[in-house]
């Protein structure tokens, strides 16, 4: 004789249970995934929003990736990159939308607003456990940034940068590379976003950043006066550091967007971008 | 005591207590059963939840609660530090307003204007954006004696937020004091200032306690925003491990450690107010 409210709560509770089934269970069985590796065209590609491609990237976007802070205008490496993969899977210009994604949560596991994510994102084992990356379009190398004539600025070795203050942003490798090569002597200071970490060098809160080489050059010309970068180094000690687009796990237009970058790469398309936007982001000493 | 008329429960009085106990024991029964069944039905139904693997693995993985621990304890006391700091210094600013907002005289008009324009924009404006404002603003001015010191500014800034809070915390306590007590001090002879130090204060900051304690928990919570102007606290180290393996127990870690911070004080403030009312009711 139970009474109907207490049968109710007991419903309720069940329901919550059952609602709370993971997704990808569901999605699993609904949709047999391969006939994706069959045909690449605009309309056999599952997309978030049919009939676009829908990039993410953060905002603010910073150059040399992109320019005037604004995706759409194709100006800037990795704004250039994102319309050529999309002209290769045949996507004209006006049916590419760009949604603003966070740095850090672009690479979260869980389900993505964005047919791919265009930012910088380096490839890493752990990263691609939470989700998929495309093969790399950009090589890249961490870079220290310091003020012109300061303590560090004549630092030659990653070992005479141990007593400096580093600011960082938080998740990306340039973290990991602070933290596990350079291993400074002071806990470095960590920041949001890249903007922060920029600013702090700015306001001497710290002695030096440490970012991806092309930003870096982007960093002393435009947004610190009197800066300079003191070296650059490898992240990861052997294999070389890319960026690849990102794409929720499991993405249906993986192999697609694999195929669009191989055959940019092949093409020398993507050699091409890169002379255009990060030319002058080459050269700088290696820190031993 | 001499020999009299022995009373002895009537059979009706004794039947009634039977009654009671009877009654009694079963609904200690009843709820204790009540009680296994609801756990026993929660606790099954949890766990046989479709996800409830998942979760197990993303909030309460003891390998990530190991391999995050250390780092985010050594953060954490940096987050006691910052309130243990902040506080005393909340409290001399909050009491200065509150005073500043109550002097009378004519000539003081500016001073009750400017502590009534801080409590309005300290309360206004979000504490993440003074944080913001303080922790990037201030260096940026690059002036003489300013700390560049994450943690310092964050102490600044949460100083500058929670004083207008603390000082109208104060202000509401003061005004709680009757004016006779004003009066019967000031007709005995003691200064307004005396009046104030000896008979209102210690009335008024008596009765506001429980309020501050109150504001002191939601400052021990909001040190955790210091993180975003670069300070290596709980949250923030708790992030970089979280963003390295997205995993999210070093989360749970540092949550788990603003709790244990904060029921102390908790404690402490369901005490005080037990003994204010053990002490009226006396």
């Amino acid at each position: 004789m139970a009474r109907p409210s207490t049968l109710l709560a007991l419903g309720a509770l069940a329901a919550a249970a059952v609602a709370c089934a993971p997704v990808d269970d569901t999605a699993g069985t609904a949709a047999p995934a391969p006939s994706v590796s069959t045909a690449c065209t605009k309309d056999q590609l599952k997309l978030v929003n049919a009939g676009k491609l829908t990039i993410g990237t953060d905002k603010p976007a910073f150059e040399p990736w992109f320019k005037d802070d604004d995706p759409s205008n194709g100006q800037g490496f990795e704004s250039a990159v994102a319309f050529a993969v999309a002209g290769e899977l045949g996507f004209d210009r006006d049916e590419v939308q760009w949604s603003t994604v966070k740095f850090d949560s672009a690479f979260a596991p869980g389900a993505k607003p964005f047919d791919f994510d265009i930012n910088q994102v380096s490839i890493s084992p752990k990263r691609a456990q939470a989700v998929d990356f495309s093969k790399g379009y950009y090589t890249v190398k961490q870079a220290v940034v310091t003020v012109d004539g300061g303590k560090f600025a004549g630092a030659t070795t990653l070992a005479e940068l141990k007593d400096a203050k580093f600011g960082v942003q938080v998740g990306t490798t340039s973290l990991a590379a602070v933290q596990e090569i350079i291993k400074p002597g002071e806990e470095p200071n960590v920041y949001n976003d890249q903007g922060d970490a920029i600013s702090a060098l700015k306001n001497k809160q710290v002695d030096a950043v440490v970012v991806d080489l092309p930003t870096a050059f982007y960093v002393t010309a435009a947004q610190v006066e009197n800066s300079k970068i003191v070296g650059q180094f490898s992240s990861t000690g052997g294999a070389p550091e890319e960026f690849g687009l990102v794409m929720e796990k499991g993405s249906p237009i993986k192999s697609c967007v694999d195929k669009a970058v191989d055959a940019l790469k092949s093409k020398g398309e993507l050699a091409k971008i890169e002379q255009e936007w990060l030319s002058s982001a080459a050269g700088a000493p290696e820190l031993k | 005591m001499t020999a009299g008329p022995v009373w002895v429960k009537s059979e009706r009085e004794q039947e009634r207590e039977r009654i009671r106990r009877a009654q009694g024991r079963r609904g200690a029964s009843v709820a204790t059963v009540s009680v296994i069944v609801f756990v026993v039905l929660v606790a099954t139904v949890v766990t046989n939840a479709p996800g409830w693997s998942r979760v197990q693995v993303a909030f309460f993985s003891a390998e990530h609660l190991r391999a995050s621990l250390p780092d985010v304890a050594e953060g954490f006391l940096l987050n006691i530090k910052i309130f243990l700091i902040a506080e005393p210094l909340i409290l001399i600013v909050g009491l200065l307003v509150a005073l500043a907002r109550n002097v009378k005289s004519p000539a003081f008009l500016p001073i009750r204007a400017i502590a009534a324009l801080y409590t309005d924009a300290s309360r206004g404006v979000p504490t993440l954006l003074v944080i913001y404002l303080v922790g990037f603003g201030l260096p940026a001015l690059r002036l003489q004696g300013i700390p560049t010191d994450p943690a310092t500014l964050g102490i600044i800034a949460l100083t500058f937020s929670y004083g207008g809070y603390v000082a109208e915390v104060f202000r509401a306590g003061i005004g709680s004091v009757h004016p006779s007590q004003l009066a019967a001090a000031r007709s005995l002879g003691l200064s307004q200032t005396k009046a104030m130090r000896f008979v209102v204060l210690p009335q008024a900051t008596r009765r506001v306690m429980l309020p501050l304690l109150n504001d002191f928990i939601s400052l021990q919570k909001d040190t955790a925003l210091v993180a975003t102007i670069g300070a290596m606290e709980a949250l923030r180290q708790a992030q970089i491990h979280t963003l390295d393996t997205f995993n999210y127990t070093p989360y749970l870690v540092a949550a788990l450690l603003f709790i244990l911070l904060t029921i102390p004080m908790a404690r402490f403030a369901d005490h005080l107010s037990e003994r204010t009312r053990r002490r009226r009711s006396a």
